[in-house]
């Protein structure tokens, strides 16, 4: 197959929030950019997003980006690392701000401010009570986010590659990244494109479970990517189960829900989060909010016939204020629950819901990899933002609102890196290595020739199931050893994939293949961290981790304080310590403490 | 509901292996949680991998899986697949070329929605926090900002059909109003400099087709005819 090269200053793959935050930056800056994305940019799944994005601007409520820090690091279960914690709540403000210039429609307080409501996890001194933090545009945030992002990147004439996928990284002897091969959808042809500098923001890899509020593209396809190369992925064991999709259909229903005063209720119609978080009950933090539903379902206390759900309750709220702050929850529930929430309550239960590990990075979006004695050396031309990355701010549990937050600062930040790299002379453009893109093109020769194999559906499907039945909202000790066999012999049969459609032409089933190898790498990585980490902390709760005074909830901070990098070759484990100390010196580090709520 | 079997009547075209375009009668038990047609055609792919079509949130606001459902436009997911006459006839969304399948290229649409300025202008030195703006401002946005460009109104427009390359179209109109009834824009002049013209606007002759396939509820004919009011009042 011949293979077309084009060569650019800068390659951003992927067009949701972080893309588009990255691609503003360089755009603005005149590098010559291609941004490639297998969607139209307001189809990337930031489009989903609902409730808001967190920034301290104490609109409503008396707020500080310090209470913001704190809160994020507790989320987080003390495994976020605190200086890109203080970079992100610093950087907040700002970059929630330059939204509203750039025409987000946020809604607004009787002053004219933007709209701010309460959100899980989130809390005014240090845990005291619920703060109003997330700024919000009714529960379309991610969707007005998005639009507003993509608007200003069509003033910026950023030039995208619609409808393209990536297929694999392009890294030379020394390690160093060169670019992608990437596929055109509507022909099928592959092009090399060469670059100084490569920015993924591929998003997440829900699709790995068989139930998650992720869209069909949500195939972890930058960390497949990346973990191929030979980069080490972070913390892949630790995924948020959002406490309320709809039952069933596996659709978001936003915490903004409970932020607007909506309540959990069990079988019996009890406020059951009271027994749970005394203080902040319902909006607790999503990990905490999950396992206190499962448990309800788990002992009995589960609603509907088959007693596997709860309810979200909001018939109490006034219907006018359910019009107005919520009018898409209202949608979706009609449209995929059948219930109007104005007159009876939404069934719901934990979904898969986001990645909280992903690709190594540190606050400046370059990607970092351990060499030698350092934890964390970048690698040349390679940086990431977003959902695929992991800087580490979300730690071992991310609260509600940090996600959208996390996209804009990490993105905006990695493509200011990528700016000061270019202008102060530190990218070049290396020679592309003669066998640049014989991995893609075996990949594809590969699915063009094989018989005897099995369909991308069955295998998917096989994923899916195991990683739901094996690492789930609890973990148990033999649960995940079998799980982590399962996962492996599910891999072997991925290789032997077969698709019927061998036109050239949009091959659906093509793409969704080479999506199953990237879903395959991000289900390995999951399995095998979550099997070798024997404690609970955050969204990772084992059955044999004791809640005891030296382990709290579990918590083995003497032996467990630590990163975990997984490679792909091999299945190997290695660790780094957490960065307890925030970015500046007259910031006080979190104290280590047993996390209640 | 539990499993049945439903028929279906599909567009088929794959420009790699046929000579025209021609329907395909094939069928699919569903499952009892297949609730929506994007559930069934995704049922559907299984048995016939070949089958090609967008999809991406299965909720309704990434707007990729718009087609001609039974003759009308709408989003796979949010259409309940047991409310449909059988045999279910689903084809490319009407008026752009197709380029497989039930996947079109929507080029034409989206130069339109880019030819309307689809950004906030406001040249003033952005202030350090935002802009104010009243709750009662903000509402006016509300029907306007909500459009996810799935393409449906556009595509069901005979004024669009006849002149994609002239008509910008319910979604670009929708588009441009958003930004004339944003308070924070001071561009509304130039906005309406950019739609005065035979064809840009004036081709809108209130059919009101999108209106009634907009998955969102939005309507644009009202935008369309606030813009029109506008161009009027000022030129008096």
């Amino acid at each position: 197959m011949k293979v077309a090269k084009r060569t650019f200053d800068a390659v951003i793959v992927g067009a949701g929030g972080a893309g588009l935050r990255a691609a503003l930056q360089l755009s603005e800056s005149g590098m010559k950019t291609a941004v490639l994305t297998k969607v139209f940019p307001t189809r990337s799944h930031t489009v989903a997003a609902q409730g808001g994005v967190a920034a301290s601007l104490g609109n409503s409520t008396e707020d500080n980006w310090h209470w913001h820090m704190y809160d994020t690091v507790k989320g987080s279960d003390w495994l976020g690392d605190q200086d890109a914690i203080e970079f992100m709540c610093k950087k907040a403000n700002e970059v929630v701000v330059e939204l509203e210039h750039y025409g987000m429609p946020f809604d607004r307080t009787d002053d004219g401010k933007i709209y701010q409501r309460p959100f899980g996890g989130h809390s005014m001194n240090y845990g005291q009570a619920p703060v109003m933090r997330s700024c919000a545009a009714a529960d379309r945030t991610g969707h007005a986010m998005l639009h507003a992002l993509y608007q200003r990147n069509v003033r910026a004439n950023t030039q995208f590659f619609v409808e393209w996928m990536a297929l694999d990284l392009i890294r030379d002897a020394d390690g160093d990244v060169l670019g992608v091969t990437a596929m055109e959808m509507e022909t099928g042809e592959v092009s090399i494109f060469h670059a100084k500098a490569t920015i993924f923001a591929t998003g997440g890899a829900g699709r790995i479970y068989f139930s998650s509020t992720n869209a069909f593209i949500n195939t972890g396809d930058g960390v497949g990517m990346a973990a191929r190369a030979g980069v080490p992925l972070e913390d892949m064991e630790f995924w948020q189960f959002h406490p309320t999709g709809v039952a069933g259909a596996g659709v978001l229903i936003t915490e903004g829900v409970r932020g607007e005063g909506g309540i959990l209720r069990n079988s019996s119609g009890e406020r059951f989060m009271e027994r749970y978080a005394p203080n902040l009950k319902d909006l607790a933090s999503r990990d905490v909010v999950s396992r206190a539903m499962t448990t309800e379902i788990n002992e009995g206390r589960g609603c509907g016939p088959d007693k596997d759900h709860v309810l979200l309750d909001i018939t109490h709220l006034a219907p006018e204020n359910i019009m107005k702050r919520l009018p898409g929850i209202r949608e979706i529930s009609i449209q995929f629950a059948g219930i109007d929430p104005i007159k009876a309550p939404i069934p719901v239960v934990p979904t898969c819901h986001y990645q909280m590990g992903g690709i190594p990075t540190n606050y400046k979006g370059q990607v970092v990899v351990p060499q030698g004695d350092n934890n964390n050396v970048p690698v040349r031309g390679f940086y990431a933002a977003g959902e695929c990355a992991c800087a580490s701010v979300h730690g071992a549990n991310r609260l509600g609102t940090n996600s959208l937050l996390d996209l804009l600062v990490f993105g905006k930040s990695a493509g200011e890196t990528v700016v000061e790299d270019f202008e102060a002379g530190n990218l070049s453009l290396k020679p592309l290595p003669d066998d640049a893109a014989d991995v893609s093109l075996a990949r594809l020769a590969r699915l063009e020739n094989q018989t005897n194999g099995e369909s991308v559906h069955e295998v998917r499907l096989a994923m899916q199931r195991t990683m739901q039945k094996h690492a789930g909202v609890f973990r148990f000790n033999d649960l995940l050893k079998e799980g982590v066999e399962a996962i492996k012999a599910v891999a072997e049969r991925a290789k032997n994939t077969e698709i019927g459609d061998k036109s050239k032409v949009w091959n659906t089933a093509r793409m969704e293949a080479l999506e199953l190898d990237n879903l395959i790498e991000v289900a390995k990585a999951t399995m095998i961290s979550a099997e070798a980490r024997k404690e609970s902390r955050g969204a990772h709760v084992r059955d044999d981790a004791l809640d005891n005074a030296e382990t709290p909830n579990g918590r083995d901070d003497a032996n467990w304080l630590k990163h975990t990098l997984w490679y792909s070759e091999g299945n190997r484990l290695a660790y780094k310590p957490v960065n307890l100390k925030p970015m500046s010196d007259d910031v006080e580090p979190i104290a280590l403490a047993k996390r209640t709520y | 509901m539990t499993k049945r079997t439903v028929q279906f009547k599909i567009y088929r075209y794959d420009p790699d292996k046929d000579d025209k375009p021609y329907m395909q009668d094939i069928s699919v038990e569903l499952e009892a949680s297949d609730k929506k047609l994007l559930d069934a055609i995704t049922r559907l792919k299984v048995k016939d991998d070949t089958l090609s079509f967008r999809r991406s949130c299965r909720e309704g606001v990434c707007g990729s899986d718009a087609m001609n459902i039974n003759g009308k436009n709408g989003l796979a997911c949010l259409t309940d697949v047991d409310s449909l006459q059988q045999p279910i006839t689903l084809r490319p969304l009407p008026g752009l070329p197709v380029i497989r399948d039930l996947v079109v290229d929507m080029t034409q649409f989206f130069k339109q929605y880019h030819s309307i300025t689809p950004y906030l202008i406001n040249n003033e030195p952005a202030p350090e926090r935002e802009r104010l703006q009243t709750p009662e401002e903000r509402e006016e946005l509300n029907g306007l900002y909500e459009c996810i460009l799935c393409a449906c109104c556009s595509t069901s427009c005979p004024s669009f059909w006849w002149n994609p390359d002239k008509f910008v179209g319910p979604a670009g109109l929708l588009a441009a109003y958003r930004f004339i009834a944003d308070t924070r824009d001071q561009a509304t002049s130039e906005r309406l400099d950019n739609l005065e013209d035979p064809y840009r606007l004036f081709r809108c002759h209130t059919i009101m087709n999108c209106v009634d396939v907009c998955p969102k509820s939005l309507n644009p004919t009202r935008a369309i005819g606030k813009i029109k009011d506008m161009m009027l009042r000022r030129a008096i």
